[in-house]
């Protein structure tokens, strides 16, 4: 991937109305956003407040109303969006024979995986690999590596061919507190150095307050976006996150006990 | 000493061996990938939908019921596939799906006390197979391995994840409906030589005792090849000297390796 010393701020992404719907259930309803390159987004909200649904509504996974729009500010000409995904796991169990090589040649190459390495493929994939300090996986077993390393891993596959929009449904385990820490100064890195925008679902609040540049709450809509002091010091947010709301029921178990 | 070449001059053994030297690689291959979509049950359910294709075909009065099978099995394939993409309990629907179409198919063959006529395609029997037969098998294992050379990639990346294919232009259903038409061609057929009650064994077990012991693709695809095909052609070999059906002689011998690969994985 091409690395550039500044974004050039030039490029936004528009999300209008966007809408899901499963049967009668409506998941997401009216989400807009606005998203500039060289900024890191954090899609925060309570489980099943629809941030997953709306990660597969941007990759067009999903059945949805409302548009996704791509646009070059300077002259306001409108571009296809070029989405990278890092997906919370990948569906590789214990003992599967794929290696990272294979995860990623079998992604990025038309060079059959399951015929002896090909040089060139391999030293494509390692250059990948390198950015995020993974070339040494290249050849373990992706069912062994460990969630950090998986990301890593998945993170190179997903910046390969050069997105506007990195995309990341952050997984819930697996990272240790060094592992985020590593994790979101990669963000930090990818967003100063390379062109291209940042939209990340977490579910760490403390991480987001301290790296994101804009934050969406989100539950079936959007409750409230904006900074990070704006987000957290709203009524909205006390709403969503206020302590025991949800868990009452864990601390009267306590008590019982 | 016994002569160990002898049974190559009967012309059914040399068909025979021309036969299972096409299909067991070919079971090797889509093994693979059968077993890591886990969709051993998917093509279970396939090999019992041939009874169902034979009795349609019997129904409509078609001569040539290979015709019947296969048109049957790939419409099965599909909405197989169409079914379990919008349901969670995929295992249930196969099984209800399966039993259904093998009772349907029973019920049309046996009427009139026939079936014993048709009791031969559970076991199977490679040694009547034809050259035209053969033939037939040539040209399916030709477009696999085609397919495999164009398409394994974005099947594997399509297995790891839907969502992350589909983000990289990877027509994710094109590719696990192609999947499950040609799995089903494959197991119509080479029912008739390997036998319904055994053909998921052939293509599963090969693929099962490579992944024992494989770490990457190349290892899985050599090892599965290589335990498919020695299995097959010793089992030839091994029934025709012990007078054994072939089909389950093949199956005991890739059964003793995937033991001996679940062990030496173990230790």
């Amino acid at each position: 991937m091409r690395k550039i010393i500044n974004p050039c701020g030039f490029h936004c992404i528009k999300v209008n109305h966007l809408g899901v719907s499963f049967g009668d259930q409506v998941v997401l309803s009216d989400v807009n956003l606005h998203i500039h390159c060289g900024s890191l987004n954090a899609v925060i909200g309570k489980n099943g407040a629809g941030k997953s649904t709306l990660v597969r509504a941007m990759l067009n996974n999903i059945e949805h109303t409302g548009s996704i729009e791509f646009r070059d500010t300077k002259n306001g000409q409108m571009k296809r969006l070029k989405i990278g995904y890092v997906p919370q796991s990948v569906n590789i169990e214990k003992n599967t024979p794929v290696s990272v090589y294979d995860l990623l040649a079998g992604f990025e190459s038309r060079y059959p995986v399951f015929l002896p390495k090909s040089r060139k493929v391999y030293e494509r994939m390692k250059k990948s690999l390198r950015i995020f300090e993974a070339e040494d996986l290249i050849d373990k077993q992706v069912c062994n590596l460990s969630g950090g390393q998986l990301q890593r891993v998945l993170l190179s596959l997903a910046i390969m061919d050069e997105p506007n929009l990195l995309l990341l449904d952050e997984p819930v385990s697996g990272i240790d507190k060094n592992g985020m820490e590593l994790f979101f100064g990669t963000m930090d890195y990818l967003k100063k150095h390379y062109d291209l925008a940042i939209i990340l679902i977490s579910h760490d609040l403390d991480y987001v307050a301290k790296y994101a540049d804009h934050v969406v709450l989100l539950d079936q809509t959007v409750l409230k976006q904006g900074t990070v002091r704006e987000v957290y010091g709203s009524p909205e947010f006390e709403e969503v996150f206020s302590a025991g709301k949800d868990e009452t029921w864990i601390k009267e178990e306590k008590e019982n006990a | 000493m016994p002569d160990w070449t002898s049974w190559l001059e009967y012309g059914f053994m040399k068909n025979a061996l021309a036969a299972v030297i096409i299909i067991t690689p070919l079971f090797g291959l889509m093994g693979t990938m059968i077993v890591n979509k886990k969709m051993a049950y998917f093509s279970d359910a396939l090999g019992h939908s041939a009874l169902t294709g034979i009795a349609a075909g019997v129904v409509f009065g078609v001569q040539n019921t290979s015709i019947s099978m296969v048109v049957f099995a790939i419409i099965f394939a599909l909405l197989l596939n169409k079914i379990a993409e919008s349901s969670t309990a995929v295992d249930t629907i196969i099984s209800v799906f399966s039993s259904c179409s093998v009772a349907v198919g029973l019920v049309i063959l046996s009427k009139g006390g026939n079936f014993s006529k048709y009791s031969s395609i559970l076991v199977g029997d490679v040694l009547s197979i034809t050259k035209q037969e053969i033939g037939y098998l040539a040209v399916i294992f030709v477009i696999t391995v085609l397919f495999w050379f164009f398409g394994f990639n974005w099947l594997n990346s399509v297995c790891i994840h839907k969502a992350l294919a589909g983000s990289k232009g990877i027509p994710v259903k094109l590719m696990d409906d192609i999947f499950a038409v040609l799995t089903a061609l494959i197991v119509v057929l080479s029912i008739k030589w390997v036998g319904i009650l055994i053909i998921n064994a052939l293509l599963i077990l090969p693929a099962a005792s490579a992944r024992n012991i494989s770490e990457n693709m190349r290892e899985y695809h050599f090892f599965s090849l290589l335990f498919s095909l020695f299995s097959g052609v010793l089992g030839l070999v091994l029934s025709y000297y012990t007078s054994v059906a072939t089909g389950p002689m093949i199956v005991i011998l890739a059964s003793v390796i995937y033991f001996a690969t679940y062990f030496w994985r173990k230790i």
